[in-house]
């Protein structure tokens, strides 16, 4: 603890939301400082290096209005925390944490770092109970459960936060299904959003009436906070699933924001660009969240985590949906092309993935024969989308009678089983159509 | 010795702290943090820390220790989870919770499970350095236990149940000798001669021991993007593999996975030894979420290990999940430390350092005349599934068998997702010739008719995608259905049902009675017989890979 408030009005430097402070006495790694601006305003910083008596300081929020001169830097001494309490459900804060909805600011019952600290893998339970999302691409094909980590890949213009406001309407967990209390909780992180697309978020959160925690950076407000955003509420998840016990189901909505703000941050720092201009350490910086889902042995509660990543120029392997796809438990990728065709949710099932599907299915958990169906359904599939460059060739007079079956077969997998419009279904009525649709095309199971 | 901390950027620090080694351990912080020197200046040394330096202050002091990095060798690892820093986990999470707090479990002895030991000398012997004072054993492991140090007489020496950390001898000068001693990570342990022969490494999966064969003491690495099934192919192989010893290393990847690994692996035999998995497993754990330096450090530590058992002569196999993280650990200290970027921002020395680690790979005669064997398997992660990247093309040039794992196979979930025409094994030749003795004389054969069928299928199927199936003759359409099966009911194998393993006489049956019924058809068809009338050709069931 230091005795006395560091304030230094030293500035070297200022170039975007970077300032160089010199002469501080021992600046800590991460610590919070408070920049108050000539004119009496404040904003937050975080130092982000040190060499000697000169450090760096990331500032959140607007830098517009620093100068050299009047500007002071207060150390805290304190690394980032979080405020934590029950009384943060059901509030509306902003990317740094303040009220956004006109309640005054509740009083913490205690304080944890934003970073976080990674889990112990030995403490790591196995995930496997299934989160029923009434989808059936998602509940039959790619299943979700409880501790997951599950982005969803989509494309400009592409109903992404159709998908996810459907999710988080009608997620329930299969257990909670059969009677058991619900003690669901959403933590809502919009980064960078444009406003229409909060206010459409904003009424399905409330359609939910389950709780709800929401951190919301707009297209206008700063870009560093999109960087401390997530983490506040990965922080507050963490504690309402491992403190108080409950299910925290996390959606993150857009990825492709916060890493570009992460990269704006990094090109001001003149670090080595990587890939497409992201720094080189995009890989662990994104791990830093996603990994943040989990479940403890022995103890209730679990963070599953939604995030959605909008891919630039609806390429898969850019950088970000590339390095969330080595991280994250699986994708579910939508298709452009299924939505021209007015298919919803427009859900391509042969890219998309559940790793951790296997434990979540079968008997006991689904419905025995859960796999199978889902097995014959891919294989089907499968081979009817390949059919279909063939017909693109030979025209579809030109084809065998097995192969045009095979291609009317993918034609009525789109259209009955992907395709639900805003019905919602249960794993029973998903297998039970699955199956209908398998013996009508007389494709029997194994 | 004792300095302070001057700056801090990244998983660096510099300290102000004159007579460091390069590769010195030292403590850093009040809390003590783990680091590495891994640069030296007239007036500073840099210091790469392998825990967060998130809250660290400039001007906290710096410890030296004197030594380097090492790690602890030993009876009691087996069937353990380390991290990259061999910190027990267990006892971390008994004395820390389950998350993992910068600075602690330093002190936790890696082999502290109990131990018999087996006394070969009694106290009042005059010993030479060097000379095996017993036997611990662990399991079905005899560990023979030397004395350190030069010549002395022995004060005293125990026997039966002992504590794993516990001296086990104590010479009249005092000095003691425990079951464990230490060893630099970065120094590969020493033996007589590296041996020039292969045999067969047993995998149970038939594409990799049917197609490319994989032998002990060799190494191959097997990209794949993301959803390939990497880990599930790691995972498979860790779980069947006929060795006596595996050590596998998450490195950079998720945890979730690494609990799912410990599950399975609890309730599963070895199928060769049907002793329980664990017991012959040593997992290190580096977590994508855990800071990258350690990262970097835990292929290290893990190498060590299981050089450690390559050393009693063991057939070890290590496998790693993925050594692109580690690669990328390495350019990211690389990047704070400020030195110049070769490729994508990949240090220089990363292919040398690469070729280093694949050096550690072979069949070896030991010190003590035994022959032990360490293979390394290593998955890769190239960055968009594009196989130009440098980490795999520095890895080509050094590994003896290439898998690559195919997205489109992988979409239209065929696992494993090895491309049965990119892949290859130089090791092919010798260890075919291994099993043609040992499994049947017709292996070789059948793998050079499984080959061209396959090839040839591939050149119909561009046919096909111009006249349609239907417009091939009897013979090609024969041989098409034939490729189907040998794809879906061969080089398939489902991870999830009993065909998850499949032991060489039963990879030799399945593909003699594929290619057999192939045969009998093509010489019916040959008569005159029509293609409808050939009974073997009904569909394959669907999705029946078992």
């Amino acid at each position: 603890m230091r005795l006395s408030r560091h304030s230094y009005s030293t500035l070297r430097s200022i170039q975007g939301p970077l300032v160089f402070v010199d002469r501080v006495m021992e600046a800590r790694m991460g610590e919070v400082v408070s920049i108050i601006f000539p004119d009496g305003r404040e904003t937050e910083g975080e130092v982000l290096r040190i060499e000697r008596d000169t450090v760096l300081i990331q500032v959140v929020g607007d830098s517009r209005g620093l100068d050299m001169d009047r500007t002071r830097v207060v150390f805290t001494d304190a690394v980032k925390r979080a405020p934590l309490s029950l009384a943060v459900l059901d509030r509306v804060f902003s990317g740094s944490f303040r009220p956004l909805d006109g309640l005054p600011m509740f009083v913490p019952e205690q304080w944890a770092p934003v970073a976080g600290l990674p889990m112990n893998p030995v403490a790591r339970a196995r995930p496997q109970e299934m989160i029923e999302t009434g989808f059936s691409t998602i509940d039959g094909l790619n299943t979700l459960v409880k501790g997951q980590k599950l982005p969803i890949f989509s494309c400009a213009g592409l109903p992404s936060r159709e998908v996810a406001a459907g999710i988080l309407e009608h997620a329930r967990s299969t257990a909670a299904a059969s009677g058991a209390a619900a003690t669901s909780v959403v933590v809502f992180v919009a980064l960078g959003l444009a406003h229409h697309e909060y206010a459409y978020y904003r009424q399905s959160l409330e359609r939910m009436q389950g709780e709800f925690v929401a951190f919301i950076n707009l297209a206008q407000d700063p870009v560093v906070e999109r960087l401390l955003a997530p983490r506040y509420g990965l922080t507050v998840a963490e504690h309402l699933a491992f403190a108080h016990g409950r299910d925290v189901l996390v959606v993150i909505t857009d990825m492709t924001n916060y890493c570009d703000a992460l990269r704006e941050v990094s090109t001001a720092r003149e670090e080595l660009p990587g890939r497409r201009g992201y720094p080189g350490y995009l890989y662990s910086d994104l791990a830093s969240l996603y990994e943040r889902a989990g479940r403890i042995k022995g103890r209730p509660g679990s963070v599953t985590l939604l995030p959605v990543v909008t891919m630039p120029e609806d390429d898969i392997t850019h950088p970000i949906p590339d390095l969330t796809g080595y991280i994250t438990e699986g994708q579910v990728v939508l298709s452009r092309e299924l939505h021209q065709r007015g298919i919803f949710p427009p859900v391509d099932v042969l890219p998309s993935l559940s790793r951790l599907m296997q434990q979540g299915i079968g008997r006991g958990r689904t419905r025995e024969d859960h796999r199978a169906i889902a097995n014959a359904l891919y294989m089907h599939y499968a081979s009817g989308r390949d059919l279909r460059r063939l017909e693109a060739i030979v025209g579809r007079e030109g084809m065998g009678e097995g192969d045009r079956h095979m291609l009317d077969f993918a034609d009525a997998f789109e259209r009955e089983i992907v395709h639900q419009g805003d019905v919602r279904r249960s794993i029973g009525e998903t297998l039970d159509l699955s199956r209908a649709l398998l013996e009508r095309f007389g494709l029997a199971l194994p | 010795m004792s300095g302070r901390i001057v700056g801090i950027s990244g998983p660096t620090v510099s300290v102000e702290l004159a007579g460091l080694q390069l590769y010195e351990r030292v403590r850093v912080g009040h809390v003590g943090l783990l680091g590495e020197v891994v640069r030296l200046e007239r007036d500073r040394a840099i210091v790469q820390v392998y825990e967060s330096t998130r809250g660290l202050c400039v001007g906290e002091p710096v410890e030296g220790t004197g030594a380097q990095l090492t790690v602890h060798l030993g009876p009691g690892l087996l069937g353990q989870m380390f991290d990259g820093l061999q910190r027990p986990l267990a006892a971390v999470l008994e004395a820390q919770g389950p998350f993992i707090q910068p600075g602690g479990g330093h002190g936790l002895s890696p082999c502290a499970s109990p131990l018999r030991f087996v006394p070969a000398r009694q106290a009042g012997d005059a010993i030479a350095g060097g000379e095996i004072l017993g036997v611990a054993e662990e399991g079905a492991f005899r560990h023979a236990i030397r004395a350190t140090g030069g010549a002395g007489v022995l004060r005293s020496i125990a026997s039966g149940e002992c504590a794993g950390d516990a001296p086990l001898a104590v010479f009249e000068d005092g000095r003691e000798v425990t079951a464990w001693h230490e060893w630099p990570v970065r120094v590969p342990r020493p033996y007589r001669r590296k041996l020039a022969q292969f045999e067969p490494l047993v995998t149970g999966q038939r594409c990799i021991d049917f197609l490319f064969p994989l032998a002990r003491g060799g190494s191959a690495i097997f990209p794949g993007g993301f959803g390939t099934g990497k880990t599930l192919l790691e995972q498979s192989i860790a779980k069947f593999a006929d060795v006596d010893i595996v050590i596998y290393v998450g490195c950079g990847e998720r945890g979730n996975e690494m609990a799912e690994m410990l599950d399975d692996f609890a309730a599963l035999d070895d199928p060769w030894s049907r002793r329980p998995l664990m017991s012959r497993t040593v997992v290190v754990v580096n977590t994508s979420n855990m800071p990258v330096a350690a990262r970097e450090a835990s292929i290290y530590t893990a190498v060590t290990l299981a050089e450690y058992y390559r050393d009693q002569g063991c057939h070890v196999l290590l496998l790693a999940d993925s050594l692109s993280r580690w690669a990328e650990a390495l350019r990211e200290i690389s990047s704070a430390l400020e030195e110049m970027p070769g490729e994508e921002g990949y240090p220089t020395y990363l292919a040398s350092r690469m070729a280093e680690f694949f050096a550690r790979a072979g069949v070896v005669e030991t010190l003590d005349g035994k022959v032990g064997s360490l293979t390394v398997l290593l998955s890769i992660s190239p960055p968009g599934g594009d196989f130009t990247e440098p980490v795999t093309q520095a890895c080509l040039r050094n590994t003896g068998a290439f898998f690559m794992l195919d997205t489109a196979l992988a979409h239209r979930r065929h696992f494993p997702a090895i491309h049965w025409f990119q892949s290859f094994s130089l090791y092919e030749a010798e260890v075919a010739a291994h099993l043609d003795r040992k499994v049947a004389p017709d292996w070789s054969a059948l793998r050079q008719e499984t080959r061209a069928l396959l090839q040839r299928e591939e050149s119909l199927r561009e046919v096909a995608e111009i006249v349609g199936t239907e417009g091939l003759q009897d013979a090609d359409r024969l041989l098409m259905r034939t490729a189907e099966r040998i794809r879906r009911e061969f080089l398939a194998q489902n991870a999830y049902t009993d065909d998850a393993f499949s032991s060489p006489q039963r990879t030799h049956e399945r593909i003699s009675a594929i290619l057999g019924g192939h045969r009998e058809a093509a010489a019916r068809l040959a008569r005159g017989e029509r293609l409808e009338d050939v009974g073997v050709l009904q569909a394959v069931a669907p999705g029946k890979t078992g």
